[in-house]
């Protein structure tokens, strides 16, 4: 009984190591990637004139579907760039649960692989879910 | 102004919201706003959308430190993860449907609520009796501290999980963690001791913030020209925070920094009362 509990808490501790670093190397790589777009999109446009944020373009304005940030980053398009690394951030935390659902598989905690499931299904939905409105 | 000046200002600008989010842990993101729309005159969607941004990457960039403490409750943080997901796609739905001005008085109010509560007086107490239902869930954990591992168990599940809804909802909303009804919920409700709703909260964020970020994506709050000013500068910001919190005492900087904040609010309630939004 006690070495069941001990190698839990040992699988457990594994999973918050690969968790923390995972979050880490989210972090690090989304920021590299929007610092490269950046500084491309400084030296190409940036003695333009400020663009006029005081009002909203909304969904007119580029680069807001995945195919069109995919396709505007292998053109080296600053913003598409950019863009590219605004994805990564947010799947960082995604991520993060399917990292916490394999802890939960290993570890054979069935009540916590169905909580996990449904924070999954939540995120899922709101991303393919069409909710642009 | 040009690109590149704007660029620089905000650079600079969220540096400085990220180095006062983290003394105070207020967050980056929740400063991000006021000084995208009082200073820059950006329009408050624009400024929604870098804040959720930051929010993200404050997050990741913390948690990933204190996950490996093992402070951070990871099964009270996946079950509340149910209550802030789903308020923050609700949040980031009615969203659409709310005028600009009302959004920039609600934000007003949680700053100052915000204010408030990183001022109160925290949960040190471990509870030593928690209630059947966090038992069942498996809520009840323990955390490091300086004389050793010391135990918790929680109460008032029900309750804690619904002002989680609550926080998510304006988290999508508004674009900002909601750190401070989180910690709510969990330190003052749940009896949790404030290490660890703190750190379990802003775990918590990155996922609430992501459940309603690939809808402001699609919705174009997301201009690459903010973001990348913003998000690096936040983070540089966070990071010197971290840094300065270990050396330094935070207390008077949190009284000195929090009633800044206060005022803030006050002009972003007046502007949205005067549909300046």
């Amino acid at each position: 009984m006690k070495n069941i509990i001990s190698k839990k808490r040992f699988a457990d501790q594994d999973i918050e190591q690969l968790i923390g670093l995972q979050l880490r190397y989210g972090v690090v790589i989304a920021s590299l990637i929007v610092l490269v777009g950046g500084i491309l999109y400084l030296y190409i446009s940036g003695s333009a004139l400020l663009p006029h944020y005081e009002q909203f373009a909304g969904e007119k304005a580029r680069f807001i579907t995945g195919a069109e940030i995919w396709q505007g980053a292998l053109n080296l398009n600053p913003k598409g760039i950019i863009e590219l690394g605004v994805v990564i951030l947010i799947a960082t935390p995604v991520l993060r649960i399917l990292f916490s659902l394999i802890g939960f598989i290993i570890e054979k905690d069935r009540l916590y692989i169905i909580i996990t499931l449904i924070v999954l299904l939540v995120m899922m939905f709101s991303t393919f879910g069409g909710l642009k409105v | 102004m040009t690109i590149l000046t704007f660029t620089l200002l905000l650079l600079a600008g969220a540096y400085l919201a990220g180095l006062v989010g983290s003394l105070t842990g207020l967050g980056g993101g929740v400063v991000i706003i006021p000084l995208l729309t009082l200073v820059f005159h950006v329009d408050i969607r624009y400024a929604i959308g870098a804040a959720l941004l930051a929010s993200i990457a404050n997050s990741s960039g913390a948690a990933s430190a204190y996950v490996k403490e093992g402070i951070t409750n990871i099964r009270l943080g996946m079950f509340l993860e149910i209550a802030t997901t789903v308020g923050a796609v609700i949040g980031a739905l009615i969203a659409v449907y709310t005028p600009t001005n009302t959004i920039a008085i609600l934000f007003g109010s949680i700053l100052l609520f915000s204010a408030a509560m990183t001022l109160r007086k925290k949960n040190k107490e471990a509870l030593l009796e928690g209630s059947a239902l966090a038992n069942t869930l498996k809520l009840n954990n323990s955390y490091p501290t300086k004389e050793g591992e010391v135990s918790y168990k929680l109460k008032n599940v029900g309750a804690g999980f619904s002002i989680m809804t609550l926080a998510g909802i304006f988290s999508g909303l508004l674009g900002i963690g909601s750190g401070a009804l989180k910690v709510l919920a969990m330190d003052s409700t749940m009896h949790i001791p404030f290490k660890v709703s703190t750190t379990t909260s802003n775990f918590m964020i990155g996922v609430t913030a992501a459940a309603s970020a690939v809808v402001y994506l699609q919705r174009g709050y997301m201009d690459a020209g903010i973001a990348f000013p913003v998000v690096l500068g936040v983070l540089a910001g966070a990071f010197t925070g971290s840094k300065l919190l270990v050396r330094l005492d935070p207390k008077v900087l949190k009284y000195i920094f929090c009633t800044a904040i206060a005022f803030v609010a006050v002009e972003m309630i007046f502007n949205g009362y005067n549909h300046k939004f």
